[in-house]
């Protein structure tokens, strides 16, 4: 630094070009700066576009954390959320902050042996929670898989066959496993999700920041990004309501499986359990046990999925020790019964506006795709 | 202080300012910066179903370019190791471009990082509720922010000091400098374990994954040095010493050949191996059930790559045009094996065995490419206040014209 070459001064140029210089640079430069100006506007003006409920107002902008939220922050983040609620969609809801039971632990036990792969529950799941419908957000994935592997990568998660059960695969579907040791929740820069005393992990989605880093840490692809705006017809939508489980969402925000926690946290069983028509799905206390579950996982030989990445889930799968190389007779009839009543609607697909990528692109003008769905 | 805020008035006076290929470069480069702000402002109103990611695959270009990015940032040091610690004076100038661009990286991969969020609008929960040391996102906020306030300390002291004419006091800047070494490495490496640290994705839960960043980052950013000083030389009365590109030519070549081990120690043990968990890496380099997106990147890469690392182990590249064409190639070989083929895959299959593909959408191609423009922006501008200061023709105790009225050969000629 210490060999600058000096440059010897501005002597060197005929002084009087300078105030010339000076007036045309300044008129050049305001117009440059103009011109400037009204490209930026220019580049600026999709904004004018944004809905206004997609600007968070003051209180919404102020909103602390779940858990720093005292009873009165509490309350009038709830009336903020039914004043929206009900300008959207002309509703009153019935929402609540509701806390998890004393002494209670949910787990999730699936009778593989009875699952006929009706899809029910997924579309029970979406009804229940106010998911986006367009695209739609499914937290549950019935996968079709070949007999005699746990093999995910050889499953078929877009089988669409006039009916089922079909009498070579098995139905393994999957949800949030609220796990014990959640990899989503560790990797989350704003403890946006957190695990509650009852096992359920949570999503605070006036907290969320909507960087997807749970998402790319869940083993499980248990999680739910709200790439658009969700779209929810008013009629559809489910007025009874919790902060930390089914209030409607909003665009770019994380979102998955609670357990139907504005259920079951007050004894009701979630959504999936209640329309599983051949009784695959089990639900309870596993601290209680006369429970069901705690009986289940007692007696039967139950496993989880991926156990090497030490998740812990709560969710166990089994089959029935009894029909070892069939579905359960009785899941079976029960199938045929069902496609007798309901025809067509039996066993629908996850679309017609399933959570692929053409669906996303679907729902949404077509310019950014330069025509590519 | 006085003197300070002058400094940054000329400065600031000083970048809008140039002969006609400064401006025709500068307006092509706020051009595209517009470009990109009106995309992004369009993806704020339509949400992240702009861009081509799905639940499937949750992360894409932004992350690939941010993680490109931290790289080259990190790279900046590679000067300053041969200075500092081999004290080898004659690249002591060139510490500051460096720098320079480490610092343009730093605020590009942040812009990446934000873009990439689903509620930018929310941005300040990071500060209410930091969810340090747990997350490893945390520790890069921390890190990357850090790097660049070190950075900015430094360049901006030395190029002071050279304004003011004065002998930069060591106290103010070596202990920092060698704080930035150490710290370069760790901003590679905490991206890196943002990562590796999944155990739900085989493909980057591998220890090989840091090692190989850093290497491909050594790699790609002296060679980014290369081309631009490449520019100075020619472009400015700036002088680069010969040496320069030399030095540089071989932390490339080696950085190269380690990282193109690595990728293929990488590949064998998922390869030879030949279990579930290589399906990604299967996807990669072969395709997966006739779904062959990437195929087509990462061989290109690897061609790239192997082309320009046979250029700089043979002599010819000693002569600057093929210098910077390998240079030019192994830049585009790792950001392709560093984006597309580092983030992509692992999302592919996704945990549930599903393939869905993914391809940028134009919306997120010109998002890239504003913040990519944005950057070079900033870059150009810090370099063109940088050279009148280092070669004495923008000091205190001159008038302004001085910086900008010389003709460049003046300067040159002058003894
Ligand atoms: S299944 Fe996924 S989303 Fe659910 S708790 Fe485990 S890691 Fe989190
Ligand atoms: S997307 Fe939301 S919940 Fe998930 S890690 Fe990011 S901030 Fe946390």
């Amino acid at each position: 630094m210490t060999d600058v070459r000096i440059w010897d001064g501005p002597s060197a140029r005929p002084p009087r070009q300078e105030p010339e210089l000076t007036r045309r640079s300044f008129l050049r430069t305001g117009a440059a700066a103009l011109g400037g100006m009204a490209a930026l506007a220019a580049a600026l003006s999709p904004l004018r576009e944004l809905a206004s409920d997609d600007i968070p107002d003051l209180g919404q902008f102020l909103q602390k954390h779940y858990k720093e939220m005292t009873p009165t922050d509490m309350e009038a983040a709830l009336e903020r959320i039914r004043r929206k609620v009900e300008e959207r969609f002309e509703v009153r809801p019935h929402l609540r902050d509701i806390k998890p039971m004393e002494g209670v632990e949910f787990v999730y036990a699936l009778n593989l042996s009875r699952c006929i792969g009706c899809r029910k529950c997924v579309h029970a799941c979406v009804a229940e929670n106010n998911q986006s419908r367009s695209p739609e957000v499914q937290y549950i994935r019935v996968i079709e898989m070949p007999r005699g592997t746990l093999d995910v990568e050889r499953g078929n998660h877009h089988y669409d066959r006039p009916t089922v059960p079909d009498p070579n695969h098995f139905y393994l579907p999957v949800q949030c496993h609220q796990c014990a040791n959640p990899p989503c929740v560790k990797v989350c820069p704003v403890e946006a999700t957190w695990q509650e005393p009852d096992g359920i992990t949570v999503i605070d989605y006036d907290w969320c920041i909507g960087c997807r880093y749970c998402e790319a840490a869940c083993p499980y692809w248990a999680r739910r990004f709200n790439f658009a705006r969700p779209h929810l017809p008013k009629e559809q939508l489910n007025p009874t309501m919790s902060y930390l489980s089914n209030r409607p969402r909003e665009k770019g925000v994380m979102e998955k499986c609670h357990f139907c926690l504005h259920r079951t946290r007050e004894g009701r069983m979630p959504a999936c359990v209640e329309i599983c028509p051949t009784g695959a799905r089990k639900f309870g206390n596993v601290l209680d046990p006369h429970s069901e579950v705690s009986q289940i996982l007692k007696t039967k030989r139950v496993f989880v999925l991926k156990e090497e990445v030490g998740t812990l889930p709560r969710f166990f799968y089994y089959f029935d020790e009894r029909y070892p190389n069939s579905l359960d007779p009785e899941a079976v009839a029960i199938a045929h019964r069902l496609k007798a009543e309901e025809g067509d609607a039996y066993g629908l697909p996850p679309g017609p506006d399933g959570p692929r990528r053409e669906f996303i692109a679907a729902a949404q003008p077509q310019w950014w795709n330069g025509g590519r769905a | 202080m006085k003197t300070y805020l002058t400094f940054l008035a000329r400065c600031f006076r000083l970048s809008f300012v140039g002969d006609r290929r400064y401006y025709a470069w500068m307006f092509f480069l706020t051009v595209l910066t517009l470009l990109g702000i009106n995309a992004y402002c369009k993806q704020l109103v339509h949400g992240l179903a702009t861009t081509g990611m799905t639940d499937q695959v949750s992360w894409g270009f932004y992350i690939a370019n941010f993680t490109f990015l931290v790289g080259m940032a990190a790279a900046a040091v590679m000067l300053v190791i041969p200075v500092y610690i081999y004290r080898n004076r004659e690249l002591h100038d060139l510490v500051i471009f460096g720098e320079l661009f480490a610092v343009a990286a730093i605020i590009m991969a942040m812009l990446f990082v934000t873009v990439d969020l689903g509620r930018p609008d929310r941005f300040h929960h990071l500060l209410l509720r930091f969810n340090f040391p747990i997350s490893m996102l945390t520790w890069d906020v921390l890190v990357l922010n850090g790097y660049l306030l070190l950075n900015l300390h430094i360049c901006g002291y030395l190029i002071y000091c050279a304004y003011r004419r004065r002998q930069p006091s060591k106290v103010f800047y070596i202990p920092f400098v060698f704080v930035a070494i150490a710290w370069a490495i760790s901003i590679h490496t905490v991206t890196a374990f943002l990562y590796s640290g999944l155990g739900g994705r085989p493909f980057w839960n591998s220890a090989v994954v840091a090692p190989r960043f850093l290497a491909s980052a050594f790699a790609a950013g002296p060679a980014f040095l290369i081309l631009s000083l490449s520019v100075l030389a020619r472009y400015t009365t700036y002088r680069v010493p010969e040496q320069a590109f030399l030095t540089l030519r071989n932390i490339v070549t080696i950085a190269l050949s380690i990282n193109m081990f690595l990728l293929g120690s990488e590949a064998f043990t998922e390869f030879y191996t030949d279990s579930a968990h290589g399906a990604s890496a299967r996807y990669l380099f072969l395709g997966l059930h006739g779904h062959n997106a990437l195929v087509p990147w990462i061989w290109t890469a690897i061609g790239l790559n192997t082309v320009a690392l046979i250029l700089l182990f043979m002599p010819v590249s000693r002569k600057r045009s093929v210098l910077q064409a390998a240079c030019i190639m192994l830049i585009v070989g790792i950001w392709i094996e560093k984006g597309m083929g580092m983030i992509v895959p692992a999302f592919v299959p996704s945990p549930l065995g599903e393939i869905v593909e993914y391809l940028p959408t134009w919306n997120e191609t010109l998002v890239t490419v504003g913040i990519w423009a944005g950057g070079l922006l900033i870059y150009t501008i810090l370099v063109r206040v940088t050279v009148p200061v280092l070669t004495g023709r923008l000091t205190y105790d001159q008038d302004f014209s001085a910086a900008t009225g010389a003709p460049a050969e003046l300067v040159t000629n002058h003894p």
